[in-house]
């Protein structure tokens, strides 16, 4: 029989600890669905979407009963809807979204990623009108998620979707300004985007994968927390140790749960992605982990490399739990979704500028921070084109999920609610970077991309 | 299938008892039991057998759970699968 305190150890992370699998997301692909009559295309989508994902909720929650782990999220991510909607004559692709929000409500999914493009080296008159579309896309929708990938290692940065997707963003909040710009909470703007990540609002299903496919996103903080804090002041092989141990198991589980749900509802299992995924609950911070190791307060010096630590630590751990481990794994630094980075950001020990320093080495990127809703478009731009050169350099993936507050200025809190949390305001820096964006063009793929 | 019987709260009298009826009333075999009382905080941990149960296994989570609601007691049931792959390599 089970050792008692292992039994008795897993019910205390799930019950104190905050241990859940953070989502079930089933990519399904919609290549099938172009059509050149828009009104087909939609229906086709529909009807392709809330057939392929109609027990997924249920399924879900039946493995949830029965492991008693809870599954936070059942999610759906979709191909790319400038690749299928290329093919239909209309002048936006507002309807698009509108279908895929349907059929997410219609079969009962948290979010639906996908409303996406994919434009690192140029764009296609599609990736132009679906960019074009995203504000009042994500205004009239409430369950869908855009992405648009602006660079790569292989391809460089394309400097003129950076310079649109600083004022697409602007215009996603402004047209959400009575929601705090809540469009922007579903808006990622990557680099090196990958196509089987699991968490929104970034997930999207690639071109290379299968027809359907089930992917496990886990979660964790406050059990990698819970553990450090039994090693306190021990050197850091013995921190990296412990969290590799702490991942290991966490991941188990969150194989676990894939393999069942990829079984129950026929469809091929995907990857696990052993992201640290915080909540704005107390316990459940990644903040609080890093200062757990000896911080007085994250942002501080000392932040960088201890988030280095850990990130490696994970998926080091992790890695061995599962059969196939994808998306983005890491840890995951979005400021209004985690009580301790919150904490941080209001005491103003953490800034923007050391957030882009702590995304050089953890798995994506500046998430879920509020700016002022002053903040001009190129600054946004210049903030994301920075990102993207992180990402482009160091061959990861980078995104910036930034939220210009309409109306908005540094000490003000724009409250999303749920797992979105709450973002502090902060600062950007009031130099212009106007002429920098003005430029467009492409900026080259860097040597280390020919490894030919 | 094999599950995790897990009993978790204050010290009462005929606590084994009831869960024992319960489990029983719909037909779930006991297959291993141990306790520990500490400081008046009981914790009863039972392996069961599942396949012949007369309800479906989240009704059969529901009323253990109810049934220990009643008691202050946190009572609950989990394939066993889970505990496998947190704690076996």
């Amino acid at each position: 029989m089970l050792n008692n305190k292992d039994i008795l150890s897993t019910i205390h992370m799930i019950d104190q600890e905050h241990l859940d699998v953070r989502t079930i997301t089933m990519g399904v692909s919609l290549l099938d669905c172009c059509d050149p009559d828009p009104k087909t295309a939609c229906r086709k989508i529909y009807d392709k979407i809330t057939t392929s994902a109609q027990n997924l909720v249920r399924t879900g929650e039946d493995i949830e009963a029965e492991f008693g782990i809870p599954i936070v999220n059942k999610r759906i991510s979709v191909t790319p809807i400038a690749l299928v909607a290329g093919a239909s004559d209309c002048p936006d692709y507002v309807s698009f979204a509108k279908a895929m929000d349907e059929a997410a409500k219609a079969v009962g999914v948290n979010f639906i990623g996908g409303f996406s493009a994919l434009v690192q080296k140029g764009m296609t008159a599609a990736d132009k009108k679906l960019i074009a579309s995203i504000p009042e896309a994500l205004a009239v929708t409430d369950l869908v998620c855009a992405s648009v990938n602006m660079g790569s290692t292989k391809a460089g940065i394309n400097m003129d979707a950076v310079g649109l997707m600083g004022e697409t963003v602007k215009a996603a909040a402004e047209r959400t300004a009575d929601r705090g710009g809540f469009g922007c909470a579903k808006l990622v703007v990557f680099c090196n985007a990958v196509e089987d990540n699991p968490f929104m609002a970034g997930a999207f299903h690639g071109v290379g994968e299968a027809e359907r496919v089930i992917n496990v996103g886990v979660s964790g903080p406050g059990v990698v927390h819970h553990a450090l804090k039994k090693v306190k002041g021990q050197p850091f092989d013995v921190v990296a140790e412990t969290v590799k141990k702490t991942a290991f198991q966490v991941t188990r589980m969150g194989q676990l749960v894939a393999r069942e749900a990829s079984s129950r509802l026929d469809v091929p299992f995907g990857i696990v992605d052993l992201s640290l995924a915080p909540t704005p609950a107390v316990g459940d911070s990644v903040a609080r982990i890093l200062e757990e190791m000896g911080l007085e307060t994250c942002g501080t010096h000392g932040t960088t490399a201890a988030l280095a630590l850990l990130n490696d630590a994970v998926k080091k751990g992790g890695v061995m739990a599962s059969s196939s481990v994808g998306g983005l794994s890491g840890a995951f630094i979005p400021v209004s979704e985690d009580e301790g980075m919150i904490a941080a950001a209001q005491s103003g020990v953490l800034t923007l500028d050391k957030l882009e320093a702590m995304t050089c080495v953890c798995s994506v990127g500046l998430d879920m921070i509020a700016v002022p809703g002053d903040t001009p478009a190129s600054t946004i731009a210049a903030i994301i084109a920075d990102e993207a050169a992180i990402g482009m350099i160091n061959q990861k993936t980078t995104a910036v999920r930034l939220i210009p507050a309409p109306g908005k200025k540094v000490g003000d809190t724009v409250e999303f609610g749920g797992l979105l949390g709450s973002a502090p305001v902060m600062p950007v820096h009031p130099e212009s970077a106007a002429d920098f964006i003005a430029r467009g063009g492409r900026i080259p793929a860097p040597m280390n991309s020919l490894k030919n | 299938m094999r599950a995790i019987v897990t009993v978790i709260g204050r010290d009462t009298v005929g606590i084994i008892a009831a869960v024992c009826a319960l489990l029983s009333e719909k037909n779930v075999n006991v297959l291993d039991i141990s306790q520990t009382v500490l400081q008046e905080y009981f914790t009863m941990i039972m392996l069961v057998d599942t396949s012949a149960a007369t309800v479906p296994f989240a009704q059969l989570r529901e009323e253990l759970a109810a049934a220990g609601q009643e008691r202050g007691l946190d009572i609950r049931v989990q394939r066993e699968d889970i505990f496998d792959a947190m704690h076996r390599i």
